[in-house]
């Protein structure tokens, strides 16, 4: 696989790297990442952290890479319909500053492409240190083609009072390398709005990485919106760091993808801290969807959540596994975890693995995971009441998915993903 | 006659609960269901919901003069027939509103009555829900996750209320509520007594028949009724207790 690897990225890799202006300092990171993708290749089950995911079909397609010309207005019109918000837009993974809405930004915000912001230090700083390109063979490939991304600082005690959307949408079959990295100093207090999206049912490829960094007392509120076409490859990787006594949300949805695979961790840096890390999954058939998580509890006294729900239909896998660390040091430790899936056809597979790795004795942990149908109580209760069979399932499985999806209080979000769980139910509620 | 319970035999994990039950409730009446712990009146009340677990072996019900017992739960929710339940089932995610109003255009679908739009609905559900004395903030919220116990029954006559049925079974309403709940629940309950519907309260004490008076009162002991009487049968029962009916049904 490593060869195959090799011949479909080297040529557009050299391209790449061959044009670019950027400071030395990137091209140096990008040709370290690259070696290290070309070294490593593509990842096989017989690798732990992929053992039920298989990408052989993603290293093995062709992909064209880099900037396509596409035409905007049909992006603009299908899917760029949140209004009065900031928007950030990526096309094909690359930035378009004609499709983004980020003028008149607050004092002390910055949003800004990559590309105008290298020569920032916080960014400089920060960039490939939170998710390190090493990671896996996808955030190699990824950091070494690192030209299209999205800069967003917040600095100290600033509020942004509307909702930072980015989004991601693709339009034909390509590969896309989009990042995103965050930056909210002290105090600060933001909401970030990831949606990746698509305007056909191509093939393509989403590899993205998201840095999120919180300085002490800094608040985020992260929600990331995952509805790729069902044909495509969707690989990504979020970490966010946080320092003392800072607050981050994350809402995962997932409901894309042919393959779809993210990777949502987190690491305590600083006491007092408190994290949400949860998600929802939502698949049908011939889709999979891999949830790999792990928070890191390396300092005293943080409090992480995670919540990840599943719904399966027809002959469609999901894999979550969800690790928690508590290192030796990182006593008075609150941690809970819990993983639920509902699998509405015989033919759905899903593979749990909650797991808590625990190094201190002075903690409070909980995890556990279910797979199943609905309840019966819980169907007899609306039975009870005049639903039918059929409104009474619908009912309690969109009941499943909104606990994670009411989480999301963007209404033009909230909005469409309720309609997307109800297509998904056939129902009308 | 609106129910007739004939000869009634119910067992549930092979275990006999009911052993040749008999009851007539007709339109406009209060009954009331007395008996000990384990003397079967849940049992009875969740085999006339239609509650999967309960198997009936022997006997009849007749609702309407027809057979209920041949109905799925659904449907006989949709025919009239309301359980208010002991233990009130959360679920989250689902508005309390969504769910009330799903379950009204249910029954108005089959009864050939007018379906109402989220907006007509909630002008409908503030108007019952004054009958329970509940705040509109609970409409929004997912159904009974996060409820007292008191908020849970008053939601159970709230449901009741929007459904209308002709049939209402309240099993142990009074269970686990003070007695402000107990009020509010049971004013509630009287206001929407009628002559059109009946009442059956399932309950271990007489303290809630203070504020439902019931025209019937029967004594269940060991899956049969025991003895019948007017609403003075109560008070007795609270005097002796119920071991004295025990050995007469043995």
């Amino acid at each position: 696989m490593k060869a195959q690897a090799a011949t479909i990225f080297d040529e557009a890799f050299r391209e790449s790297i061959g044009d670019s202006a950027q400071p030395e300092w990137l091209v140096t990171l990008r040709r370290e990442a690259f070696a290290n993708f070309t070294q490593k290749g593509f990842p096989t089950t017989r690798d732990e952290e992929w053992k039920y995911t298989d990408v052989k079909a993603v290293a093995s397609k062709p992909f064209a890479v880099g900037g396509a010309n596409s035409e905007p207005s049909a992006v603009r019109s299908e899917r760029f319909a949140v209004t009065g918000e900031l928007i950030v837009a990526f096309v094909d993974g690359v930035f378009r500053r004609d499709l983004s809405v980020i003028d008149g930004l607050p004092d002390g915000v910055t949003i800004a492409s990559f590309a105008d912001s290298l020569d920032k230090e916080v960014l400089k700083a920060n960039l490939s240190k939170i998710v390190e390109y090493d990671f896996n063979a996808f955030t190699a490939l990824n950091t070494a083609f690192t030209e299209n991304g999205v800069f967003i600082h917040v600095t100290k005690n600033v509020r942004v009072d509307k909702e930072i959307h980015v989004i991601f949408a693709s339009t034909e079959e390509r590969a896309n390398f989009p990042r995103v990295l965050f930056v909210g100093d002290e105090g600060s207090e933001a909401e970030l709005v990831e949606v990746f999206t698509r305007t056909s049912e191509a093939r393509y490829l989403t590899n993205t990485v998201a840095e999120i960094v919180l300085e002490p007392n800094a608040r985020l509120k992260h929600s990331r919106v995952q509805r790729e076409s069902h044909k495509a490859f969707h690989i990504g990787v979020s970490k966010a760091r946080l320092s003392k006594d800072s607050v981050y949300d994350a809402t995962n949805i997932n409901l894309g993808g042919k393959i779809a695979r993210h990777d949502a961790n987190l690491e305590f840096t600083g006491e007092g801290a408190e994290a949400w890390v949860d998600g929802l999954y939502l698949v049908e058939d011939g889709q999979h969807t891999d949830t790999h998580s792990r928070i890191d509890h390396t300092v005293k006294n943080c409090v992480s959540h995670q919540n990840y729900k599943g719904i399966l239909d027809g002959k469609s896998r999901a894999v979550f596994n969800g690790k928690v660390f508590v290192h030796k040091d990182a006593s008075g430790t609150d941690a809970n975890q819990s993983n639920k899936n509902l699998l509405l056809s015989n033919d759905a597979r899903v593979d749990t693995k909650p797991q808590l790795e625990i190094y201190n004795d002075d903690v409070k942990c909980a995890h556990g995971a279910t797979v199943g149908q609905l309840e019966g109580e819980e169907m007899f209760y609306l039975l009870s009441r005049g639903l039918n069979e059929d409104l009474a399932r619908n009912l309690l499985t969109y009941g499943f998915a909104e606990e994670i999806i009411n989480k999301i209080t963007v209404p033009s979000i909230k909005k469409e993903l309720d309609e997307a769980v109800l297509n998904r139910l056939h129902a009308r509620l | 006659m609106l129910l007739e319970v004939k000869d009634l035999y119910v067992e549930i994990d092979g275990q006999m609960i009911l052993k040749g039950l008999n009851l007539q409730i007709d339109r406009g009446e209060v009954h009331a269901i007395m008996g000990p712990n384990g003397s079967g009146k849940s049992t009875l009340a969740k085999v006339l919901a239609g509650h999967p677990s309960y198997e009936v072996k022997k006997g009849e019900i007749l609702y309407e003069g027809k057979d209920l017992l041949a109905l799925e739960p659904d449907e006989r929710a949709r025919e009239g027939v309301f359980m208010a339940f002991q233990y009130p089932v959360e679920i989250p995610g689902v508005s309390n509103s969504q769910f009330l109003r799903l379950a009204y255009n249910e029954k108005m679908k089959h009864c050939g009555g007018e379906e109402l739009d989220p907006l007509e609905f909630n002008d409908l559900l503030k108007e019952k829900a004054k009958t329970v004395e509940m705040d509109p903030s609970f409409f929004k919220r997912s159904v009974n996750e996060g409820f007292s116990g008191g908020e849970k029954k008053r939601n159970e006559i709230l449901q009741m209320a929007v459904l209308d049925p002709k049939l209402a079974v309240l099993d142990e309403t009074d269970s686990g509520l003070d007695i402000d709940a107990l009020r509010i629940v049971s004013e509630g309950v009287n206001k929407l007594k009628s002559d059109e519907n009946a009442i059956v309260l399932v309950t271990h004490y007489q303290r809630l028949l203070n504020y439902i008076v019931p025209d019937y009162v029967h004594v269940l002991a060991d899956g049969k009724i025991v003895k019948e009487g007017g609403k003075e049968l109560a008070l007795e029962l609270e005097e002796k207790g119920y071991d004295s009916f025990k050995a007469a049904g043995n």
